[in-house]
C-alpha cells in the first residue's frame, strides 16, 4: 500500500485531519496566524457534507460549538490567542457542561494585540484554568506539522472519552511551516451520545445540557465529579517524549517549537561533552510531573526554554519540589531563541554550578 | 373531581359527572403534556409561565415534541429546561441565537427555538442576535421584553422606559445618559434574514389568544426554511416593577405598549406565509 505522505503546513495538516478525523462541523473566526485553519475547511467541509460556519466572532464561535456539541455532533474551532481569550467564557461552560470538543490556539506573541509571531504566553491560560471556575481542559503541545495533524485524531477521541474540551496548544511557528505528515489509517471509537439533544421521544426523560447547578449541595457534588474526572486524566494521559536522560547530568524542559530548538541545543551541548538530556511534555495538563520528579534524583539542575516569561518552570518547580535547582530561560515577542544562545546558556549555568 | 379532572389531564376526556342533573361537561382545557408538572419558580403574575405553556401546547398541538429543541438563556428563564418537556440546551448569557444556529444548522429539519429576555437578547447577545437573523437562521426567537434584569432583581435593560425606575435607575432612566429603549422587533424587521416579526402582549385573553397564534405560525414557518420568525412578547415584572399583577397588566397597556406597539412588524410576502 502506498503511504499517505504529504507535504504540508501546519495548519492545513490540522485542518486536513480533522475532515478525517469525521469532524462534523467548523465554527471559527479569521485571525493570524491560524487563519488557514478556518479557509481549507471552508473550501474542503461543505463538498463533504460537513458544516463550516464562519461565525461573527469567537465569542459566538465557541457558543456555536456548545450548541453542536450539546446535540452530539464532533465540533471544533481554532484561533490564536486574542480569541482564544474571547473564548474563555464558553470554554468554562462546556467544562462545567461536560461537552466534547477540540479547541485549537494556534498561540502568538502577547499581551493584548501583542504580535502575529510564535508565542508561548498562553500556558497559564491553558493548563490553569482561563476561563472562570474550578476546571481543566486536556491541553495537547505539538511540536510538530505531522503532531499538528496526529492531536487532532487524539484530542476528539480524549474529549470524547471524557466528556471535556481538549485543547491544542501550538503556535505561531508549528501552524505555519512546512513538513511531511503522514495521515494514518483512523478507526473512531464508538461512544455513548444519549445525552445529546436531538429530540425526544416518548421512549426516553428530556436530555438537557447546562452547567447550573443552583443548589450548592448539588454543586458541590458536581465539582467533586469533575475532579474525580480531571484525576483520571491525571493518572491515564500524561504523554511525554524523553531523549537522552539516562545519563544525563542536565535536563532541558520544552514544549512545542521550543522542544525542537532544544533538540538541536542537547545535540551540541553533547558535542561540547556536557551530558544533556530533554524531556518534551506533550500533554500540558496533565503535567509529567511524577516523571519530573523521578529524574530530579538523578540530574543536577533543570533548565526549561519558553517563548514566554517563564511559566511552565513554575509546574516543573512543583514537580521537583526542591530536589535540584530549577531555572528558564527564554525569548519574548516572537523572538525564538537560538540552539546556540540556549548551550550558551547552559554553559553559564553550568559553570555557575561547578563554580559552587 | 378537581383531583380527578388532573390525573386524566394527559389526554382530553369526556367526564360524566356524578351530579344529580343531567349536564354533561365536556373537558374543553388541559396541562399540555408538554409541559412537565411541577411547580415553577416564578414569581405569583408573572408571564414566564404563561408563555412557556402556551409554547409547550404549540409543541403538543403540532405533536413534535420529538422534533423540538429549545434553548434557555441566563436570566429568569435559565430553568426553562426544567418545565419544558422537550430536549434543551442552556446557553451562556446571550448566546442563545449561536447555540441555536449550530442546532438548526446540523439538524436542519428539527424545530428550534430560543427563549431569551431583554438583558440576554437586546443587550449582552444583541451581537449573536442580530448575526443569527442576518444570516436568516431558521428558528424562533421568543423575546421576553419586561424592560427589566428580572433575576438579578430589577436593574435597567436596554429596553427599560424613559424616566421608568429601575435600581440602577433610581431616578429613573435619563435618555440624555443612557440613551433610549431598544426596539427590538423594530430593528431586526430591517434585516433581510427575518421572515416573521410581531410584537404581542399576553396580559389580556385576547393578547394571550394573538400571541399563542403568532407562536403556532412561527413554528410552522419553520418548515418553509425562510428565515428567522421572532416574536417580542411585552411581559410583566411585578416583582421588580414593584406592582401588583394587574396593575402590571395596566402598566403594559398605559405605558410600554406607547413605546413598543404591538402588532406584526413583519410578515411573509403575500402567497409566502
Amino acid at each position: 500500500m502506498v503511504e499517505d505522505i504529504r507535504l504540508m503546513k501546519g495548519n492545513e495538516a490540522l485542518a486536513e485531519a480533522a475532515i478525517l478525523a469525521g469532524c462534523d462541523a467548523y465554527f471559527g473566526y479569521p485571525i493570524t496566524p491560524q487563519s488557514e485553519v478556518l479557509e481549507y475547511l471552508a473550501r474542503e467541509m461543505p463538498p463533504r457534507g460537513r458544516l463550516v460556519l464562519q461565525a461573527e466572532s469567537e465569542v459566538s464561535s465557541i457558543n456555536m460549538v456548545y450548541g453542536a456539541a450539546g446535540a452530539g455532533f464532533r465540533a471544533m474551532t481554532s484561533s490564536s490567542s486574542p480569541g482564544i481569550s474571547l473564548m474563555q467564557e464558553g470554554i468554562s461552560y462546556m467544562a462545567g457542561a461536560e461537552l466534547p470538543c477540540l479547541i485549537v490556539n494556534v498561540n502568538r506573541a502577547g499581551p493584548g494585540l501583542g504580535t502575529i509571531q510564535p508565542g508561548q504566553g498562553d500556558y497559564f491560560q491553558s493548563v490553569k484554568g482561563g476561563g472562570h471556575g474550578d476546571y481543566h481542559l486536556l491541553v495537547l503541545a505539538p511540536n510538530s506539522v505531522q503532531e499538528m495533524a496526529d492531536h487532532v485524531f487524539l484530542g476528539f477521541d480524549l474529549a470524547d472519552k471524557y466528556l471535556n474540551p481538549v485543547l491544542i496548544l501550538s503556535d505561531g511557528a508549528i501552524g505555519q511551516m512546512m513538513e511531511k505528515v503522514q495521515f494514518k489509517p483512523y478507526k473512531r471509537p464508538r461512544v455513548d451520545k444519549s445525552w445529546a439533544t436531538v429530540g425526544k421521544p416518548p421512549t426516553r426523560m428530556r436530555n438537557f445540557i447546562t452547567s447550573l447547578h443552583i443548589l450548592p449541595e448539588r454543586m458541590e457534588q458536581h465539582n467533586l465529579m469533575l475532579a474525580a474526572k480531571y484525576k483520571e486524566m491525571e493518572i491515564t494521559e500524561v504523554r511525554y517524549e524523553e531523549m537522552n536522560t539516562a545519563d544525563a547530568d542536565y535536563l532541558l524542559v520544552a514544549y512545542g517549537l521550543c522542544a525542537r530548538i532544544c533538540h538541536k541545543a542537547m545535540d551540541i551541548a553533547r558535542e561540547k561533552g556536557l551530558k544533556v538530556g530533554l524531556l518534551r511534555p506533550i500533554t500540558l495538563w496533565p503535567f509529567p510531573e511524577q516523571r519530573l520528579n523521578e529524574l530530579a534524583g538523578q540530574v543536577k539542575q533543570m533548565l526549561t526554554v519558553e517563548l514566554n516569561t517563564g511559566q511552565m518552570v513554575q509546574d516543573v518547580k512543583l514537580a521537583v519540589n526542591g530536589k535540584v535547582p530549577v531555572s528558564y530561560y527564554g525569548r519574548l515577542g516572537g523572538m525564538v531563541p537560538t540552539p546556540e544562545e540556549i548551550v550558551h546558556h547552559l554553559e553559564t549555568l553550568t559553570n555557575y554550578h561547578h563554580a559552587n | 373531581m378537581q383531583t380527578e379532572l388532573l390525573e386524566l389531564a394527559t389526554e382530553p376526556v369526556v367526564l360524566v359527572p356524578q351530579c344529580h342533573d343531567e349536564e354533561v361537561y365536556e373537558q374543553v382545557y388541559h396541562r399540555p403534556t408538554t409541559l412537565v408538572d411541577s411547580p415553577m419558580h416564578y414569581c405569583p403574575g408573572c408571564a414566564h409561565s404563561l408563555v412557556h405553556k402556551l409554547i409547550m401546547e404549540v409543541v403538543e398541538e403540532m405533536g413534535i415534541q420529538e422534533q423540538t429543541i429549545g434553548v434557555a438563556p441566563v436570566g429568569c428563564s435559565v430553568f426553562a429546561y426544567d418545565y419544558m418537556d422537550i430536549d434543551m440546551q442552556e446557553a451562556a448569557h446571550g448566546r442563545a441565537c449561536a447555540v441555536a444556529t449550530a442546532i438548526k444548522r446540523l439538524m436542519p429539519d428539527k424545530y428550534v427555538f430560543t427563549y431569551q429576555g431583554d438583558g440576554d437578547l437586546a443587550s449582552i447577545g444583541i451581537a449573536e442576535t442580530i448575526h443569527a437573523i442576518n444570516r436568516g437562521e431558521n428558528f424562533l426567537i421568543v423575546f421576553m421584553n419586561n424592560a427589566v434584569y428580572g433575576m438579578t432583581s430589577g436593574q435597567m435593560a436596554p429596553t427599560t422606559l424613559p424616566g421608568m425606575h429601575t435600581t440602577t435607575s433610581p431616578l429613573g432612566r435619563d435618555t440624555s445618559f443612557y440613551g433610549f429603549p431598544l426596539k427590538i422587533s423594530e430593528l431586526m424587521a430591517t434585516l433581510q434574514g427575518s421572515y416573521y416579526v410581531t410584537r404581542q402582549v399576553v396580559n389580556s385573553a385576547n393578547g394571550v389568544r394573538r400571541t399563542k397564534k403568532a407562536l403556532e405560525k412561527a413554528f410552522k414557518y419553520q418548515e418553509l426554511k425562510k428565515g428567522t420568525c421572532l416574536i417580542e412578547i411585552i411581559a410583566n415584572c411585578p416583582s421588580n416593577w414593584k406592582m401588583t399583577p394587574v396593575e402590571t397588566n395596566r402598566f403594559i397597556d398605559e405605558e410600554m405598549v406607547g413605546t413598543f406597539p404591538v402588532g406584526d412588524v413583519k410578515v411573509p410576502k403575500a402567497g409566502e406565509g
